[in-house]
């Protein structure tokens, strides 16, 4: 497997920021139960995360150790300030509905995570990759749980009714507890079919390490 | 801050604390809540230091928001200024406790940096920026979140103890599956304080 395209797997699958690193739930749980506003912070989180891996990873070799975090932080809040101001131009209404959440895009821990456990020591063209790569692993995942959570809330995906009259709103899918419940089914299901795929390969080929590898997971916040 | 929410302090206090719990309900400071929350002791440390960093911040940044941030016009700068400031009290904090309490600094010492990129801090200042507090209303705000955030990691590693050597859990929801279903519980226990007091 070539160096790109193992960085694209690892980041949609095998080290899924979610499901493998579980960083960054903290912001974005709270606007899934509307599909439009996930996918509106999902693009915002995955540009900060590629663009932000691609000029830390530029810059590496310029920034002193000492200094390292806060360099990272203000050049991860520069971008997020971009995408805050183009939201506030162009969609004036989504960007009050999500309120403090995009400018809460800086703490999400995927970007310092990324930040530091590759970009810090790769290329920026693969950087950038990663970044890209665990910016959609993470997306796809909350987009599965916000389209969940609108149709059984409200009836409806990205604001178009698609059920009938005859039909009674999970009004617990609208609120945060189900966001923490739909995330551990999620868990669940994607540790079984890990669990699964190892047991699998074990079998096939006793002796073969068991699992792909990624960058080492950073627990921090 | 010409028009600050007419909301009475005490029940601001509360409703940080219970109605609109900053980790229960807005999500804030998931990440570091379910890491630390294995252990008892780190949870109570922790705790402390976040509440203690929620207040001072937004006490200072409200400081920093009506002086420098609005007369200047600078609004678009706000979150680099903010992120700046609380690392900077974050640091102090650190170098004023352990000139004072070696002992507290040993207990806080790891905890403190981590804060810098706790959602949970940014967060409230946002929310006090957004909801235009004055500077008593912004202050029990920020110390009723932390103080929020510190219960509900108190009751989270409270159950935590008891949850992790239990072996009837499903291997696929062990750690941190089996944490999310629990936090989510916990959540549903909390909305329940809602018909109390409404601030938003």
């Amino acid at each position: 497997m070539s160096a790109p395209s193992k960085v694209f797997k690892d980041g949609l699958w095998y080290n899924n920021p979610i499901f493998v690193q579980v960083l960054g739930i903290c912001s974005t749980l709270a606007v899934t139960n509307n599909l439009r506003n996930t996918l509106i912070m999902v693009l915002g989180v995955t540009f900060a995360t590629s663009m932000g891996s691609l000029t830390l990873s530029a810059l590496r070799e310029l920034i002193p150790r000492k200094v390292r975090m806060i360099v990272q932080v203000l050049v991860l809040s520069f971008y997020v300030i971009i995408i805050d101001i183009v939201l506030r131009a162009y969609q004036p209404a989504i960007s009050k509905q999500l309120g403090p959440y995009v400018g809460l895009i800086i703490t999400n821990c995927i970007l310092m995570g990324r930040a530091e456990a590759f970009a810090a020591s790769n290329p920026p063209g693969l950087a950038f990759l990663d970044g890209l790569a665990n910016g959609l692993g993470y997306g796809w995942v909350l987009l599965v749980i916000a389209a969940i959570r609108e149709f059984l809330g409200f009836g409806s995906l990205l604001g178009f009714k698609i059920v009938g009259d005859g039909f009674t709103p999970w009004t617990i899918m609208v609120m945060a507890p189900s966001a923490f419940f739909l995330l551990a089914i999620a868990l669940w299901i994607a540790n079984n079919h890990k669990a699964k795929a190892e047991a699998a390969k074990k079998t096939a080929a006793p002796g073969a390490p068991a699992g792909a590898s990624g960058a080492p997971a950073p627990q921090k916040s | 801050m010409i028009d600050a929410p007419n909301v009475g302090l005490l029940s601001l206090f509360l409703a940080s604390i219970l109605t609109s719990n900053i980790l229960l309900a807005n999500f804030l400071g998931t990440c570091s809540f379910i890491s630390i929350s294995k252990d008892f002791k780190s949870s109570m440390g922790l705790g402390i230091a976040v509440t203690l960093v929620i207040g001072i911040t937004s006490a200072v940044c409200w400081v920093v928001l009506r002086y420098i941030i609005e007369p200047l016009g600078i609004e678009y700068l706000s979150f680099i200024i903010f992120i700046i400031v609380i690392a900077g009290v974050v640091q102090m904090l650190e170098m004023i406790i352990e000139r004072f309490s070696p002992a507290l600094y040993m207990a806080l010492g790891i905890f403190l940096p981590l804060i810098t990129v706790n959602c949970a801090v940014l967060g409230v200042i946002l929310f006090m920026q957004i909801r235009k507090y004055n500077f008593p209303q912004a202050v029990i705000f920020g110390f009723g979140s932390g103080a929020g955030w510190w219960l509900a990691i108190m009751l989270l590693a409270s159950i935590r103890r008891k949850l992790d050597s239990n072996n009837a859990i499903p291997a696929g929801l062990k750690g941190t599956g089996i944490t999310l279903i629990t936090i989510g519980f916990m959540a549903m226990a909390f909305v329940g304080f809602s018909g109390m007091i409404a601030v938003q």
